[in-house]
């Protein structure tokens, strides 16, 4: 390990208010809502404290927070905004036009449940609400992929120009302290060069340009299908990108994965029977339980999206059980990633369940995930 | 690993305690987790915490089902059925109380014998030294003399960084009454 580098005891939403600071952005804006806040209100403190240079605005709501973050990413800044369950809600309209604008657009969810009934605690109904607005959506199990997302976050959407989101878990994640690693500036530079977009592709009146134009119906869905052409593009060049991250900024996780590719995580065995899917915190919970099982594997969805159908087909089509893990749930259907993870595999003899777990902070046991477990030989959708 | 679950009330600063104690551990170089669980958010509630310590990386998120240690900030909780939930043979018990070890043990029904008890009189040395009944800080000093995992020097420069925004005598109260619940020898 690089002597400059230094591990530190931090909560999560401080690993990653400090990386955000020292990503630079311009613009800061966001509305405080539970358990988002200490990330917010560490950076309202950074600029108070005269320790970073960002504009920050606190606006009067998230549908404001998310439309200023928007205007001045349409002029051309780097911008931050993080928010949680029904604050993300309340900017969903903005969130599709952040993409239909092709504006890079970072922001942390602190992964809370969707009321009613109301609840502050974690799960990811959040998260699946803004499954479909041509985000870019990862998910971390650590305060140090918390931190190194965001640096690959802000890589992506700046030459892609589509906005990313990372999703951490609510409380798990936000509110707990752990060993991490912060990157410095000059770190974060070497990989995430200062945001200069060309003239004519932002707002500015020395090249005047329309963006958010009316689209006619020749038009608009070759504009739809062009994002979806780019975000599945970031598959083919997140890979590169994490492993030169990981090569600036080491880790202090000592648990060894088999197969990492930066889009996916599998630990396990060589030929697992079953293999069990999550997404988040959960995922040391399951690795934990399955330390010395030589049976049971996990794969590690790090990007929703661009969902990362290949890796998966790799080390599915060898398995004879499926079973997804997930804190979500489309209420008459299925578990959002149950319906990605059973599409990308059409060709899959074997039996797949879902499993329903922590919905709205309902803790998540190694006894639970050993359940799992046991009942993913029947292809179900249980509830746990 | 050594697994910790300290119960107190909304209020009484149980989550700071757990960070405390986590930070410490990190001080003299272990990996460490702190996690709170936070119920309905207002004062007075019962909240639990969670400290895990371990030579190596700590994956796991579940809640602290068996505790090695327990620390119980007030006493008012022992009759709750979620204070003992999951207690080992082995369990150890650090509480806030006037009573001794064996009163404690059988106010138990001797789930927990007295030998593995460890009452410190933390109110009446918060009242005291800090002129108010906030315990969080002097149990653990009590907790560091009945478990030697951690020096008490590492927590005294856990409280300076925990608490380097606050006012410099605050800091040296806390201090003062982590050190005599550290010293104190029940008579």
């Amino acid at each position: 390990m690089k002597k400059n580098i230094k591990t530190q005891f931090l909560e999560g939403s401080n690993a990653v208010s400090l990386t955000i600071a020292n990503i630079q952005p311009d613009v800061v804006s966001a509305y405080p809502i539970t358990p988002q806040t200490h990330i917010v209100e560490d950076l309202a403190k950074f600029k108070a404290q005269g320790k970073a240079n960002y504009e920050y605005l606190r606006a009067e709501s998230e549908f404001a927070a998310a439309s200023i973050v928007v205007g001045a990413s349409a002029t051309g800044s780097r911008v931050y905004s993080a928010t949680s369950s029904q604050g993300l809600v309340l900017m969903m309209e903005v969130l599709y036009n952040a993409s239909g604008l092709r504006l890079p657009v970072v922001m942390t969810v602190a992964n809370r449940a969707v009321g009613g009934p109301i609840s502050i605690w974690n799960d990811h109904s959040d998260a699946m609400a803004m499954r479909d607005a041509s985000w870019t959506m990862f998910f971390a199990e650590n305060h140090q992929e918390a931190v190194d997302l965001h640096i690959i976050a802000y890589k992506l959407a700046e030459e892609f120009n589509l906005p990313a989101t990372v999703n951490i878990d609510g409380f798990i994640l936000t509110h707990s302290f752990e060993n991490v690693i912060i990157p410095s500036k000059s770190d974060i530079k070497k990989f995430l060069p200062s945001y200069k977009p060309a003239l004519g592709t932002y707002l500015n009146p020395k090249k005047p340009v329309t963006l958010g134009a009316f689209f006619t119906p020749e038009h608009f869905w070759l504009e739809k299908k062009r994002i979806d052409e780019d975000l599945k593009h970031i598959i083919t060049v997140f890979p590169k990108y994490y492993k030169d991250w990981k090569n600036i900024l080491p880790s202090p996780i000592s648990v060894k994965a088999c197969l990492d590719d930066g889009l996916t995580e599998y630990c396990g065995p060589k030929n697992p029977s079953t293999l069990l899917v999550a997404m988040g915190s959960v995922v040391g919970t399951i690795k934990e339980t399955l330390r010395h099982n030589k049976n049971v594997g996990i794969l590690k969805i790090r990007s929703y999206r661009p969902f990362p159908k290949k890796s998966l087909q790799k080390i599915a089509y060898q398995c004879k059980h499926i079973a997804v893990i997930e804190k979500a749930m489309s209420s008459g259907a299925y578990g959002p990633l149950y319906s990605d993870v059973a599409a990308s595999l059409p060709h899959f003899k074997g039996i797949t369940s879902n499993h329903i777990v922590g919905l709205g902070g309902r803790d998540i046991n190694i006894k639970t995930i050993q359940n799992i477990i046991k009942s993913a030989k029947r292809a179900q959708i249980k509830f746990w | 690993m050594i697994q910790i679950r300290i119960h107190g009330r909304g209020g009484q600063g149980v989550v700071t305690a757990a960070e405390l104690l986590a930070l410490a551990a990190f001080k003299e170089g272990y990996f460490a987790q702190a996690f709170p669980a936070f119920g309905v958010e207002r004062s007075g509630a019962p909240i639990q915490s969670f400290v895990r310590i371990d030579n190596q990386a700590i994956i796991t998120r579940e809640q602290i089902q068996e505790p090695d240690i327990l620390i119980i900030q007030d006493a008012s909780l022992l009759h709750s059925s979620e204070v003992l939930f999951g207690i080992k043979k082995n369990t150890k018990l650090i509480i806030n109380s006037p009573e001794n070890p064996k009163t404690i043990s059988q106010l138990l029904n001797k789930k927990i014998p007295a030998k593995n008890i460890t009452s410190s009189p933390a109110t009446e040395i918060a009242l005291r030294l800090l002129g108010k009944n906030i315990v969080n800080t002097v149990i653990l000093g009590a907790f560091i003399k009945q478990n030697k995992i951690i020096k008490l020097k590492s927590l005294l420069s856990a409280i300076s960084e925990k608490f380097a925004e606050k006012d410099q005598s605050l800091i040296n109260k806390n201090k003062a009454a982590i050190t005599e619940a550290y010293t104190y020898v029940r008579k």
